[in-house]
């Protein structure tokens, strides 16, 4: 999100107080945030190819004009001056949005991740940008060398998050997906690894402590083993639980008529 | 009764491995219906005498499976569902969505829309704070606070439900703006509320903020260092109480907090009395942010043009606001068709409970009521 220029705000402020403060050992330094905004990660901005664009088509970062509502749509003439001050005029007819080019992933080539092909070659799979948001492919072996290059180098000191995305008819099914951010730079990192339902995925707790409950619940939710971690149990459903929910192959349906054909010997009604 | 007996007795597990305990240390079991645990959260505690020498918190009570509920419904259909996860701030977790699921469209809510929901975001953050004040103080014996902070707490829902007809789950915002237009006087109503909350605050001030028990029971207890902060991935009050000056309001603004000036409050310790203090002050920045934003609400469309049956094209967004509980996120997927592929939620909440092991270790077991107050989870959010 923070490769949006219209997002990354003037006001951005650094978090300020933190030089004093004890890092992490394995850490370099606590995080401070840079003056001015570092350059957007949109290299390239999302445009569309030129036959796909309606010939009077405004740029696709312009937002739907602020026309007050006199203006909006020549249909509906609203009568000037007749809303009284104690209501709100009645909103007209929006204006027609301008013809934006639909959101399209397109591929990301910047700096960082020229940076990160450098040093890791083959294992950068695929960058792109999609919805102005940096996501690199990565392979999932190299998973724990990348995260910790992100975190000390490129200063990605914080996990967001970390989930996952089942997409059963892939040969690997499974997308590990890390949201980074950088409190240095104010931007975020989207890194996508592709899992497999069973080998395991590599664990990141030792780079992040904050993927520990993350990696539980993708454990408990999608059945991924992640390599290294510490703990690894369910943690949302009770521990004697049954399958894994957001596959897409569990079926809410199946669960329910099961349970009633088990518990009181019946066929579902639903 | 023989040992093991005793210590089943005391924690009312099944499972304790006697094993690894120290010859001083027992496992106490708190909840999951302790009610300083704010609802249906189990506290596993290892203690030494009357130290904490480990933690494990044990969730899911409350899990509803919203996730997966997100697959089989419309975009505009699991809209009311993220009020059910942190119910005591409903429209925090609407504008999140909803921002959301716009930026998956490529599209954005009008001015006006932006506006209105910066106002009723903020309300409803300065709502939360108080509950969070009321019941934190109750926890840890201080009755009065709660009945001062409900009721004004009630004035913010009473405008709740006159905007919408909704006090707590309101649904306030749609997927490209509002439903409702303001109703007549709600500035006056919000202005009415902003400049009376400004007493009120000083008058919970007055009964803590100096108040010996108060100091005695939060000053350095549950203590988090900045960096541990960072590493934890916790976010919101708790980590501006330990020194990083970091809302994503200012980092990367939304809806229309950009239009107005506010400031970012931190303290140094990260301590439970910092992060009382810095809630607080948050309180009285939310009140200056819509004091600000009542004077100049643009007029306009509330809603944008985005049809009656969403398309989104196929692709993924991931966008979070700043709850009062911490950074919300929702990372959702698109396949193109009506309903979303994946729906994932970054529920502060979750995130934040993580620390507790970190906070609580070494501390009194009294404690442990304070801080599980002090990073102020819902478990509605944390279960989801």
């Amino acid at each position: 999100m923070v490769n949006d220029p219209s997002e990354k705000g003037p006001a951005a402020k650094p978090p300020e107080g933190t030089a004093d403060k004890p890092s992490i050992p394995s850490k370099p330094e606590t995080p401070t945030v840079p003056e001015a905004p570092a350059e957007p990660v949109a290299a390239k901005p999302p445009v569309a190819p030129p036959a796909a664009k309606p010939p009077a088509a405004t740029p696709p970062a312009a937002k739907p004009p602020a026309t007050t509502p006199t203006t909006a749509a020549p249909g509906t003439p609203a009568a000037p001056g007749a809303p009284a001050a104690a209501a709100p005029p009645k909103p007209a007819a929006p204006p027609a949005p301008p013809k934006e080019a639909p959101p399209k992933p397109v591929a990301l080539d910047n700096e960082l991740v020229q940076r990160l092909k450098a040093r890791f070659g083959d294992a950068i799979r695929e960058a792109s940008l999609d919805r102005k948001q940096a996501i690199v492919l990565i392979a999932v072996e190299k998973l724990r060398e990348i995260s910790h290059y992100c975190r000390d180098d490129e200063k990605f000191d914080m996990l967001t998050d970390l989930t996952a995305v089942d997409w059963p008819k892939r040969e690997k099914r499974f997308d590990v997906v890390l949201n980074l951010y950088s409190f240095a730079k104010n931007e975020r990192l989207r890194l996508k690894a592709h899992a497999g339902e069973t080998e395991p995925a590599p664990s990141v707790c030792e780079i992040w402590p904050a993927a520990n409950w993350m990696e539980r619940e993708c454990y408990d939710m999608f059945g991924i083993v992640f390599d290294g971690h510490p703990d690894l149990k369910r943690i949302l459903l009770p521990d004697e639980w049954q399958g894994h929910p957001l596959r897409k192959d569990y079926d809410i349906l199946k669960q329910d008529t099961d349970w009633v054909r088990e518990n009181l010997g019946i066929e579902s009604g639903q | 009764m023989n040992d093991e007996r005793t210590t089943k007795t005391i924690s009312g597990m099944d499972s304790v491995d006697t094993t690894v305990l120290g010859a001083d240390e027992i496992i106490l079991n708190m909840g999951p219906q302790h009610p300083s645990t704010h609802g249906v959260l189990r506290v596993k505690l290892k203690l030494d005498g009357e130290r904490v020498a480990g933690s494990e918190c044990i969730i899911g009570y409350l899990h509803r499976g919203v996730e997966k509920i997100a697959e089989h419904r419309s975009y505009q259909q699991f809209a009311p569902y993220v009020d059910r996860m942190d119910y005591v701030a409903a429209v925090s977790n609407g504008l999140g969505y909803c921002e959301a699921v716009e930026k998956l469209l490529g599209t954005e809510a009008p001015p006006r829309a932006r506006v209105v929901r910066t106002i009723l975001t903020e309300l409803q953050r300065i709502a939360s704070h108080l509950l969070w004040l009321g019941t934190h103080a109750l926890d840890i014996g201080a009755l009065t606070p709660v009945f001062y902070c409900f009721r004004e707490r009630e004035e913010i829902l009473k405008i709740f439900e006159k905007y919408c007809g909704a006090r707590l789950t309101t649904h306030a915002f749609r997927i490209g703006g509002l439903q409702y237009e303001t109703y007549d006087g709600f500035e006056e109503d919000t202005k009415r509320f902003c400049n009376d909350f400004a007493h009120k605050i000083d008058e919970y001030e007055t009964l803590l903020t100096e108040n010996r028990i108060w100091v005695g029971r939060t000053k350095g207890v549950g203590i988090l260092n900045a960096a541990d902060a960072i590493a934890l991935g916790v976010t919101g009050p708790v980590l501006r109480a330990s020194g990083v000056k970091w809302d994503l309001r200012k980092a990367q603004p939304y809806a229309a907090y950009d239009q107005y000036e506010f400031d970012i409050p931190t303290r140094e310790t990260g301590d439970t009395y910092d992060r009382y203090v810095v809630r607080m002050e948050e309180m009285r920045q939310s009140r200056r942010i819509c004091l600000q934003a009542v004077e100049n609400i643009p007029t306009g469309p509330i809603m944008a043009r985005i049809g009656k049956v969403l398309k989104p094209p196929p692709g993924e967004v991931y966008h979070s606001i700043e709850a009062p509980k911490g950074e919300l996120g929702y990372y959702i997927v698109s396949d193109g068709t009506t309903q979303p592929y994946r729906v994932r939620v970054r529920p502060p909440s979750f995130i934040n409970l993580q620390a507790f092991d970190k906070m609580a270790k070494g501390s009194l077991i009294a404690d442990v009521v304070a801080i599980i107050g002090t990073i102020d989870i819902v478990l509605g959010e944390v279960d989801r």
